[in-house]
């Protein structure tokens, strides 16, 4: 049985991919997730803060009341001495290279057209297979209309693909007017894949501290069904490859991103929860799956269930609004 | 070979070619030489080889003495070694240069030249260290400026192989150590090339080896110890010849020529001054001027002080001499003069008539420049003019006026020989605003992009929180000899307005100059908001005024409050050193070079700042008359002590030079609760307190370093006359039901630092973002609040009896007497200090080691310790830095000798004085401060009863009888001292049992000279001379403490726990033996947010990085355990709470893996000293055996 598919220009084994998450902090997880099988993994993201506001702050407590009184006229050794770039993450991604065979995506995470854009470039230096950029923006200011926001993400994409070789994936929020519109443009500004979606924190309140705290929700099953959707509707109109993100929990459900027209699937939440293992647990469960139903390769099966290639589209659209209406007034009523 | 033009300061220039011509060097900081070990230890860390090929080897030591001991043993068995250092810490090394001379080893010490501690400690620069080391047997060799400083490193280094003779190359400490000066950089070659290989394997032939094994270090005695002494003299007497041709061969690599004496002047001087250091710079540029006006000067700069050539002394002094001024940078108390003053004198007077003179010269001394000050051109006329006279003045000073001993010379204050070319531009600045830093890269940039020399000397105030910075550049086409501050500038930028209001900014600025100020207003409104005097003095000088709001194009750029760029713009722009265009593109280049490893945006925000400065630079029209009702501000209230006024005043506002001698304590002593006086004003936002949500706890209060915020719970009816905006509310307990309550702030001495409102606990429900205290603009209120803090001042404190002092709540409203420090905005240490005062505050004595607290406590002009309006408060010393456990437990030793005689003579005189007082006074225990102030109306009866009495004895109770109330003597210092050079002494005091309460303010860095490792430095810790992070774990004072087991023993963090240290610091004082407090100190240092950092304690907590723990060896007696863990196990991995210190985040920006490594190790220390306390503190306790008595026990 061939499970293997194409992704970015890699060539790989399976449509498994480790997304990107805290997971890749450790190299030892990088052989893990190799030994579990699955077939590239996404490195965590080197944050645009990271590059911005978090070397200006390193760079502001060196010197930060240096040069006001006679006796300590600095606090810490020559600060030409320290590289203030992300070494760290680099560093990283090139450990992460040696340890396996399987491909490392990187991944920048940032919101705007600005220096830290170059850090692609160091990126695809320490050796990535290729870049999942993640355009994290949340707007709040009233006046940004929708026309701006988008040109953002185009622009972002456009001069990472000036700096780099390598494919550049670019993982977005499903928060557009026109989300197939947004995704042809993506793909016309050379985009070579699009990761769907990426999913916002939240912000929770503390009620005893009377404080918004940062929360991390993993996914549940259900959170497929949006990227499930889009990927339907996309698969056929755009060359840009689609990779499926968001509660792909069990082989059932990567078997469906793929009939729904991913190239790949990829896995987070459901490692964090039931470790890095259950990878192999899902690949073994599409296998049997699709030896039960006689697929002979994932090629086969990828996109059989997209809205282009299904037998009833209309219900990827409103019609199906409808459909779900009615089910669930009867379901009630009986 | 052409060699590079370099910008640097003098310590730079001797540590390059020290660093290249070592192999070992061991380092202790010590300002202002500490740059020296930074330079090398940074360089060691970055892989810079030395000329030899191989990177040298960088120790710190535990103190001065430590580091010359670990020199002497690296010379001894081979290795080229050096030390840098100064003042005290040259006084520490004297026994092993003794020993190193004696052996006849070479090395050279380089040292920059510093005052010794007197009368006070001053970090300034003169010749007392090195002139206290002239008789160790070291060769003395001073150079005076920073170009001198990288020549005479090299000729000291190949002389110091051939003559077998130990140098001391010293240079004047802050003139020459910090004045950054264009110079030619010698280059590797050329260092490697002056030194002769021979000589060098001869060093290593004469080492310690097993292989051909000797003895050095012999014991001589009666018979052979004095022949042996002079066995060396030869070696001596060839030493200068072996300089002197060392000098010859550095002429004919850098075309610079030295002599041992060098003389400048006309070669048929009547007049001649002889002058060591940076002062014959000084001399020299004032004999050019002479002598172009036809006056017969001269001038003999000394090089090689020791061994003292008198040949080539008498060869250097012109024959037609007739009279010598020699001036010596030092002062030796009750001596028939200085030592330069005495070798001179005898040099000629030895000599007698074979010197060649007609007529003997006559030879005056004066002293000049002690602690760095100013010695100006028109003190060297002053002397010229001297010497012109019949009978010109012996031991004479210049620089003061001294109307005491009346040994001061008058000279014209005015005059000046600036030369009329070039630029000369002083800059007034806030240390926070980067003006400095600017200025360093505006010389750097002249420097080296135009033929110009540049110098470039930065004056600081002595305030760490909103310290005033004044710097002062030259440049021009001719090498710079001005070694003083300029005195006519051509241009003046005042970089915060403030500055006008209290200072003469424009003293020193030229009729027609520049002056640019930095201004909050409109452009259009600044003329009108200067005071009248400042208008007028433009008007009059005709002054070119340009203003610029620099603080908004900073905001607009996103570069904070840091103006420097903008500053800097504006002054290429205005001043024309350098076409403005041309100005641009170097700044920004230097811009790139400073920011470039810091990323892209912090570029591209400063160069947005240089493009917008030129936008919002204005040239102001000055109006023909003043105009303007603003008056220049007061510097003290007119309220204020006659000493404050006479004295303190003059130094606030700058004018501390022209102090009389007779106006200062002969002694050292000074008077307490001066800081109030001294109203700084330096906040642009203060904490408002909110009434209405208020719950009273008291944190607020307790956490203000500056003790800025007070509490106070009073009746009612003193609201009386309370100002309009004056807040109070009921008071919340119950034992204080219907008294009213109030925090008040100060609005003038508040640093603005935050740290009360992050500590406040309180939520306003309704806007969640406020707390019952916030920060806002200081100045729409300030002026109700000024009136508000005065009120409230006067409202009378609550009777000490009725406050809780065991709650944090209840010991808010305790009288602090430690009050607005000049210790950093948001100071970590200052909180324990003050909750110290606030409980034992009435009747402490203080022995302070030298450092952050030494500073803030003692420096000039004012002192935060205050007293009470019984007039009782904190008695504080400070002796030095490593002797303070030894000092403070003097204080117990005279406190309990001298309360034990009084003791003996109330028994003596038990009939005199009624028996039921004596008993009383005899059994009086004081545990607590009720029976204390009981105690204290005893002793007032007794005097009573005594001062009638005309008996001896009587007389002698009455001079002690203070002594029978209990005394607290308090020990405090930083882990500098605690860990490292005060160890030895901390660990005697514990030792003998004796009742101190010993006080550490860990910092895990030397704080006040600039962060340098200590051995309370955690591992994986960034710090300078540990430039790759600690390598070591911190050391467990605690623990070395606890296994005396007679040692009360605590670690508190007030940010985390505050109770906690509350209630450790009340155990401590009332523990009648040695108990030691190590106390959580956030610093500065630690590349911290300084206003969240008592977050950072309790992270500290969590993680279990800062255990709390109280080891009390009176529980054993109870059969208790004696240690109590207070805090619980660790909760958070360390990363939590390192992850948001510079510290320990910058190492993994620049050396990845070895900062995870050593993280990881960090963790395991964690770890592991939590498993140890917590064994400790499981193990059961048998009750101490009955039959051992407490002196057995140390006690």
């Amino acid at each position: 049985m061939d499970l293997s598919t194409t992704y970015l220009g890699l060539k790989l084994k399976n449509p498994l991919v480790a997304a990107a998450s805290p997971l890749t902090e450790d190299i030892d997880n990088f052989r893990r997730l190799e030994d579990a099988g699955v077939a590239a993994i996404v490195h965590y993201s080197l944050f645009e803060e990271q590059i911005t506001r978090e070397v200006y702050e390193a760079d502001h407590y060196l010197t930060f009341g240096t040069e006001s009184f006679v006796e300590s006229l600095s606090y810490f050794p020559t600060p030409s001495q320290f590289i203030l770039g992300p070494e760290e993450y680099l560093e990283h991604i090139r450990s992460a290279k040696k340890a396996v065979g399987i491909p490392v995506i990187g991944s920048l995470n940032g919101h705007s057209d600005g220096g830290w854009i170059k850090y692609a470039k160091h990126i695809e230096e320490a050796g990535a297979d290729a870049l999942e950029l993640n355009i994290y923006f949340l707007p709040t200011d009233l006046d940004a209309t929708s026309e701006q926001i988008e040109n953002n993400y185009l622009n972002i994409l456009r001069s990472v693909k000036k700096t780099v070789r390598i494919p550049v994936a670019v993982k977005l929020s499903p928060f557009f007017s026109s989300f197939p519109n947004m995704a042809k443009r993506l793909d016309q500004a050379g985009a070579d894949a699009l990761v769907l979606f990426n999913r916002f924190y939240q912000p929770d309140i503390d009620l005893e501290n009377l404080e918004i705290t940062p929360n991390i929700l993993l996914s549940n099953r259900n959170d497929m069904r949006l990227p499930l959707r889009w990927i339907a509707i996309l698969y056929g109109r755009i060359k840009a490859n689609l990779a499926a993100t968001s509660g792909i929990h069990q082989a059932e459900d990567a078997l469906k991103m793929l009939m729904v027209g991913a190239d790949v699937t990829m896995l987070c939440s459901t490692l964090l929860r039931k470790g890095v293992g259950h990878a192999s647990t899902i690949l073994s469960g599409m296998e049997q799956w699709m030896q039960e139903h006689e697929y002979q390769s994932v090629q086969q099966m990828k996109g059989s269930m997209s809205q282009k290639m299904c037998t009833n589209p209309e219900m990827f659209e409103r019609a199906n609004y409808m459909k779900v209406l009615k089910s669930f007034s009867s379901k009630n009523i009986d | 070979m052409k060699r590079k033009q370099v910008t640097i300061d003098g310590n730079e220039a001797a540590a390059y070619v020290a660093y290249r011509v070592n192999e070992v060097i061991a380092i202790y900081p010590i300002t202002p030489s500490s740059t020296m070990g930074e330079l090398a230890d940074e360089w060691m860390s970055a892989g810079v080889k030395n000329i030899y090929g191989t990177i040298p080897l960088i120790q710190e030591m535990q103190s001065e003495g430590g580091a010359a001991g670990a020199v002497h043993g690296a010379l001894q068995t081979g290795a080229l070694t050096t030390t840098f250092t100064a003042s005290q810490g040259l006084l520490l090394m004297i026994p092993n240069m003794y020993k190193i001379a004696g052996e006849l080893t070479p090395t050279v010490f380089h040292v920059a030249a510093r005052s010794l501690a007197a009368q006070a400690l001053s970090i300034f620069g003169d010749h007392s260290d090195v002139m206290a080391a002239r008789q160790t047997g070291f060769a003395l060799f001073s150079s005076a400026s920073v170009q001198e400083a990288m020549d005479f490193a090299l000729m000291a280094q190949a002389a110091t192989l051939e003559s077998r003779i130990p140098f001391l190359h010293f240079f004047d400490g802050f003139r020459t150590s910090h004045e950054i000066s264009k110079i030619e950089q010698l280059t590797s070659e050329d260092i490697a090339a002056f030194l002769n290989e021979e000589l060098i394997a001869a060093h290593r032939d004469r080492a310690l080896s097993p292989d051909h094994p000797v003895i050095r270090g012999t014991t001589q005695d009666p018979d052979v110890y004095f022949q042996a002494r002079e066995s060396t003299n030869h070696f001596y007497q060839a030493c200068p010849e072996i300089v002197q041709k060392y000098m010859n061969k550095f002429y004919q690599l850098t075309g610079r020529q030295y002599k041992l004496f060098d003389y400048f002047g006309s070669p048929d001087a009547e007049r001649i001054i002889v002058i060591m250091g940076s002062g014959a710079e000084t001399c020299q540029d004032t004999v050019d001027k002479l002598m172009q006006e036809g006056e017969k000067v001269g001038l003999i700069k000394v090089r090689l002080y020791r061994p003292f050539s008198v040949q080539h002394f008498i060869k250097t002094l012109p024959k037609t001499t007739k009279v010598i001024a020699v001036l010596d940078r030092t002062k030796e108390p009750g001596s028939t003069g200085e030592p330069l003053y005495l070798d001179i004198v005898n040099a000629v007077f030895e000599n007698g008539t074979d010197s060649g003179f007609k007529n003997m010269p006559r030879i005056i001394g004066g002293r000049y420049g002690l602690s760095s000050k100013e010695f100006t051109p028109a003190m060297v006329k002053g002397i010229y003019d001297e010497l012109a006279k019949s009978k010109p003045k012996n031991h004479f000073t210049i620089g003061i006026r001294d109307d005491l001993t009346h040994t001061s010379l008058d000279y014209d204050e005015d005059y000046t020989i600036e030369s009329p070319f070039g630029v000369r531009a002083i800059f007034h600045g806030l240390g926070s605003d980067g003006t400095v830093s600017a200025n360093k890269s505006s010389i750097k940039i002249i420097g080296e992009n135009t033929p110009n020399y540049a110098q470039g000397y930065f004056v600081y105030d002595s305030k760490k929180a909103g310290s005033v910075t004044i710097s002062h550049l030259r440049f021009g086409p001719k090498p710079i000899h001005s070694s003083y501050l300029i005195s006519r500038a051509n241009f003046v930028g005042c970089h915060s307005f403030g500055f006008i209001e209290k200072y003469n900014v424009l003293k020193e600025l030229v009729e027609g100059g520049v002056f640019l100020l930095n201004t909050p207003y409109e452009y259009t409104k600044t003329w009108d908001m200067l005071p009248r005097e400042v208008q007028q003095e433009i008007i009059d000088k005709k002054i070119q005024f340009y203003v610029i709001d620099g603080y908004a194009v900073a905001r607009e750029a996103g570069i904070g409050s840091k103006i420097n760029t903008i500053m800097q713009t504006c002054f290429f722009a205005i001043s024309g050193v350098l076409e403005k265009e041309e100005a641009i593109t170097a700044i920004k280049t230097s811009i790139e070079k400073t920011y470039r490893n810091k990323g892209e945006e912090v570029v591209k925000m400063n160069f947005s700042a240089v493009d917008r400065a030129l936008e919002h630079l204005h040239k102001i029209k000055v109006p023909h008359s003043a105009t303007s009702s603003v008056k220049k501000s007061q510097t003290v209230s007119d309220k204020s002590p006659q000493f404050v006024q006479k004295v303190t005043a003059k130094i606030i506002s700058r004018c501390g030079d022209q102090i009389p001698v007779s106006a200062l304590p002969f002694d050292g002593t000074y008077p307490v609760g001066t800081a109030k006086w001294e109203k700084r004003d330096i906040a642009l936002e203060i904490p408002q307190w909110d009434a209405d949500i208020c719950i009273q706890c008291g944190k607020c209060v307790a956490v203000c370093p500056h003790a800025v915020i007070r509490t106070k719970i009073y009746e009612p009816e003193h609201l009386k006359k309370s100002p309009a905006t004056f807040k109070s509310i009921q008071a919340k307990d119950k034992e204080f039901e219907g008294l009213s309550y109030t925090i008040q702030v100060a609005p003038e001495d508040c640093t603005g630092c935050g740290i009360c409102v992050d500590i406040c606990p309180v939520k306003n429900k309704a806007e969640t973002r406020l707390k019952a205290i916030n920060m806002v603009t200081q100045q729409p209120i300030k002026k109700d609040e000024i009136q508000n803090w005065d009120f409230f001042l006067n409202i009378p404190e609550l009777d000490r009896g009725r406050v809780k002092h065991t709650t944090i709540r209840g010991v808010q409203v305790l009288e602090p007497l430690f009050e607005f420090s000049g210790a950093c905005a948001g100071c970590g240490e200052t909180p324990y200090i003050k909750l110290m005062t606030q409980l034992f505050g009435d009747r402490a004595l203080v022995a302070n080691a030298t450092g952050c607290s030494s500073i803030y406590g003692g420096n000039l002009p004012t002192t935060p310790w205050t007293k009470n309006k019984e007039g009782r408060g904190p008695a504080w010393a400070n002796s030095l830095f490593e002797d303070n456990a030894e000092f403070g437990l003097g204080f117990r030793l005279s406190l309990d000798k001298q309360a034990e005689y009084a003791k003996e003579l109330v028994k003596e005189l038990e009939s005199a004085i009624g028996s039921d007082l004596a008993t009383q006074l005899l059994a009086a225990e004081q545990k607590d401060e009720a029976d204390i102030f009981e105690q204290r109306i005893r002793v007032e009866a007794l005097k009573q009863k005594l001062q009638h009495t005309n008996s001896p004895r009587a007389k002698q109770l009455l001079s002690v009888a203070d002594m029978l109330v209990k005394k607290s003597v308090w020990i405090i210092g930083g882990d500098g001292w605690a860990y490292d050079i005060g160890f030895g002494g901390l660990d005697h005091v514990l030792s003998t049992g004796r009742n101190v309460n010993i006080l550490v303010l860990d910092t895990e860095v030397y704080s006040n000279t600039g962060g340098q490792a200590s051995k309370a430095t955690s591992r994986g810790a960034v710090a300078k001379f540990a430039a790759s992070g600690k390598p070591t774990a911190k050391k467990d004072l605690a623990r070395m403490a606890m296994m005396y087991e007679h040692v009360y023993v605590a670690s508190v963090a007030l940010g985390a726990k505050d109770e906690h240290t509350l209630k450790v610091f009340l155990e401590a004082e009332r523990y009648e033996g040695p108990s030691l407090i190590i106390a959580y100190s956030h610093c500065i240092a630690h590349g911290i947010n300084m206003t969240t950092a008592m977050q950072d304690q309790k992270g500290a907590v969590l993680s279990g990085y800062w255990p709390l723990f109280r080891y009390n060896p009176d529980l054993v007696q109870e059969g208790k355990n004696p240690l109590i863990l207070d805090s619980g196990a660790p909760k958070i991995p360390l990363e939590e709470y390192t992850h948001k210190q510079n510290r320990f985040k910058i190492l993994a920006k620049t050396q990845p893996q070895l900062s995870k490594e050593l993280l990881r190790l960090a963790q395991q220390d964690v770890y592991k000293r939590w498993e140890f306390y917590e064994n400790l503190a499981a193990q059961e306790k048998k009750p101490e055996n009955p039959n051992i008595t407490k002196q057995e026990t140390g006690r």
